[in-house]
């Protein structure tokens, strides 16, 4: 007994498959079964019910009729169905969109085709090509695209790096592997020789590159970090930090990851983990509607630096 | 599948009583109640398949003596116009289909591209572009977007960080916005009778259709991107700052400087600003490692906020017991 979505995952399937066969005559069973991302043995089952399927008569003349040469497919007779169905509302949206992005995205190569496919996507998705969905994704093009240039270059780089974290540029070889954007910025993913890793840089807080002569060779052990979930990821050993957070502070918990939000009336009682102390000091200055409860010696350091910046200040 | 070949090869409208004399599968007694119930329950779920895949059903009468409603579907509506896509097109459309994290969106444009191939469009699976943008999208954009199509009104609640309750709003949704990589909605909000944005990350629980579809009309040539990056346009840096940092200290003020001039005991940096709050308050989380000389709306900024720091973290005796 098939549930009804299956059995319209099957016509879909179906009505897709003699098209898709009409354009590849001879296909090896196996290879449209991988192109198709169905088992050979499903494709199998799908071909034999294609047999039984045609014009009304249902004779010779009229069934959907294929050839097996070995392991080869070709069909002979398609029975009006020489064509796929039209993209439905959903899928012209996200193929439109994605593509949409795609021409978006800084420091992209192959802008040129990216458009070009889009419009003909569009002029195929026809009235539904009109999605009601505009992109705009943030670019400082020039420096990227020198970036990705030198990435493409397949050599590795000398890079003058900035850690806000430490607050320190450092001077760094790395092996690039890919570049990427993530939400408002993008970065380049490489294998950082001196720290022995791999390790995402901002585009933005490079602030000098040369490309050097040997060629970029990551380590089998450079493996791509998974972004799905956000960039800054924190783990259980960096330090906590609780903050008292007014109204105007709020905006902290939507663009940090953060470990718990206890809301007490107006004030919430925030607590995230956070790479460095000394970042923390640094973040928090000048955020009136924050104010740090923990740990005691972040409490104190603020305080230090604060009366110490101060004194600068006293007349002499 | 028969019963698609069947109305696609048919350009008569053919009513029920005659699919079920063609279309193997549907052979019933159309005397017996019993069995042409049945058959009009197995009738009507097919065509609700069709319709759900998206199959366009024509429904009309083959002439103006005839009472029974008919069906066909017309193979104009039904193909995918032809596409042609070059080798670099075509990667590009592959690499566009794997976008998406997103479950439903992905599943959209993979069913959309295997439609792409089934055409005969060829897609290098391998295919890279350079630089690989990971798109996330919010939970209110499936429906928000489809609203906007249909043109239907929605309500939704909305959270504003700094607004304790979410409130009820009732938007006229014209489309949808990625902004700097965060989604956004615009269009006519009803309670407030003016256009407004909303960031989708901000909308809590479902979003709702509330009204028939069609039942606005987006301003012609509306720039919905124009909306929303209304409010953070460039900022000019017109101020003149002058800060002196300790050696070997202040990266990030080091990188925001025009010029740096090395001294004996500090070294001096020019920079130029548009807010002064916003610069105070980077001065001031070097804490000594860095002083403004002027100008005096800087420098007084940043004795501000210092003295604000101190206050908030001034030792506090009873306050927190733990």
């Amino acid at each position: 007994m098939t549930t009804p979505r299956t059995s319209a995952d099957r016509l879909g399937r179906l009505l897709n498959l003699v098209p898709y066969l009409l354009a590849r005559p001879g296909i090896p069973v196996a290879e449209a079964a991988a192109d198709l991302g169905v088992t050979e043995k499903q494709l199998r089952e799908d071909l034999e019910l294609l047999w039984v399927c045609g014009l009304p008569g249902y004779g010779p003349g009229d069934l959907i009729d294929m050839a097996f040469d070995g392991d080869r497919v070709t069909i002979s007779h398609d029975a009006g169905i020489d064509k796929p169905l039209r993209l439905n509302p959903d899928e012209a949206l996200a193929l439109v969109v994605a593509l949409r992005m795609l021409a978006e995205t800084p420091g992209i190569g192959a802008r040129d085709s990216i458009e070009r496919a889009l419009a003909k996507i569009e002029s195929a998705a026809g009235d539904l090509a009109d999605a009601p969905v505009a992109v705009k994704l943030p670019a400082n093009q020039e420096k990227l695209n020198r970036v990705r240039a030198a990435v493409d270059s397949g050599k590795a780089l000398h890079l003058t790096y900035y850690t806000p974290a430490r607050d320190e540029i450092t001077e760094r070889v790395v092996d690039p592997m890919r570049m990427l954007t993530v939400g408002t910025f993008a970065y380049l993913e490489a294998w950082c020789r001196r720290s022995e890793g791999t390790r995402l840089f901002r585009i933005d807080r490079i602030d000098a590159f040369t490309q050097l002569d040997e060629p970029s060779r990551p380590p089998v052990e450079a493996v791509p970090h998974d972004v799905s979930g956000g960039v800054f990821r924190p783990g259980p050993e960096l330090p906590l930090v609780t903050l008292r957070v007014g109204r105007g502070g709020r905006w902290i918990t939507e663009y940090y990851p953060v470990e718990q939000v206890v809301k007490d009336s107006g004030e919430w009682l925030v607590t995230m983990r956070v790479t460095d102390l000394v970042w923390a000091r640094r973040f928090l200055a000048g955020r009136p509607d924050v104010t740090v409860v923990g740990p005691p010696e972040l409490v104190e350091q603020i305080r230090a630096a604060a009366h110490a910046a101060l004194d600068q200040y006293a007349a002499p | 599948m028969n019963l698609v070949i069947c109305l696609l090869s048919t350009r008569r409208f053919l009513t029920a009583a005659q699919i079920a004399l063609t279309v193997p599968g549907y052979e019933h007694d159309p005397e017996d109640p019993r069995d042409h119930e049945a058959f009009q329950r197995k009738f009507e779920r097919d065509k609700a398949e069709l319709r759900e895949l998206g199959v366009p059903l024509e429904i009309g009468t083959a002439s103006i003596f005839d009472q029974e409603p008919g069906y066909r579907i017309a193979q104009r509506e039904y193909a995918l116009p032809d596409i042609l896509l070059e080798p670099d097109e075509a990667a590009a459309v592959g690499i566009a289909a794997r976008l998406w994290q997103h479950a439903g969106l992905a599943a959209a444009a993979s069913s959309g591209l295997a439609k792409l191939r089934a055409a005969g469009v060829e897609v290098d699976p391998q295919a890279t572009l350079g630089v690989e943008p990971v798109v996330t999208v919010d939970p209110a954009f499936g429906p928000l977007t489809s609203a906007a199509r249909e043109r239907r009104a929605v309500g939704f609640k909305y959270r504003v960080p700094e607004v304790d309750e979410p409130s009820a709003r009732r938007l006229e949704p014209w489309g949808v916005v990625c902004w700097r990589g965060r989604w956004y909605v615009v269009g006519h909000d009803k309670d407030r009778d003016a256009t407004r944005c909303f960031r989708l990350s901000r909308i809590v629980g479902d979003v709702r259709t509330t009204g028939r579809p069609g039942a606005f009309t987006p301003p012609e040539g509306a720039d919905l991107i124009s909306h929303v990056a209304r409010s953070s346009g460039p900022i000019a840096r017109n101020g003149r700052a002058t800060v002196t940092v300790r050696h070997g200290r202040a990266a990030g003020l080091r990188r925001l400087a025009r010029e740096v001039i090395p001294g004996e005991e500090t070294d001096k940096l020019l920079i130029s600003y548009g807010d002064p709050e916003w610069l105070a308050s980077r001065i001031a989380g070097y804490g000594p490692d860095a002083r403004v000389e002027g100008p005096p709306e800087l420098r007084d900024a940043v004795i501000q906020q210092l003295k604000e720091l101190v206050a908030r973290h001034e030792p506090v005796t009873p306050a927190v017991a733990s």
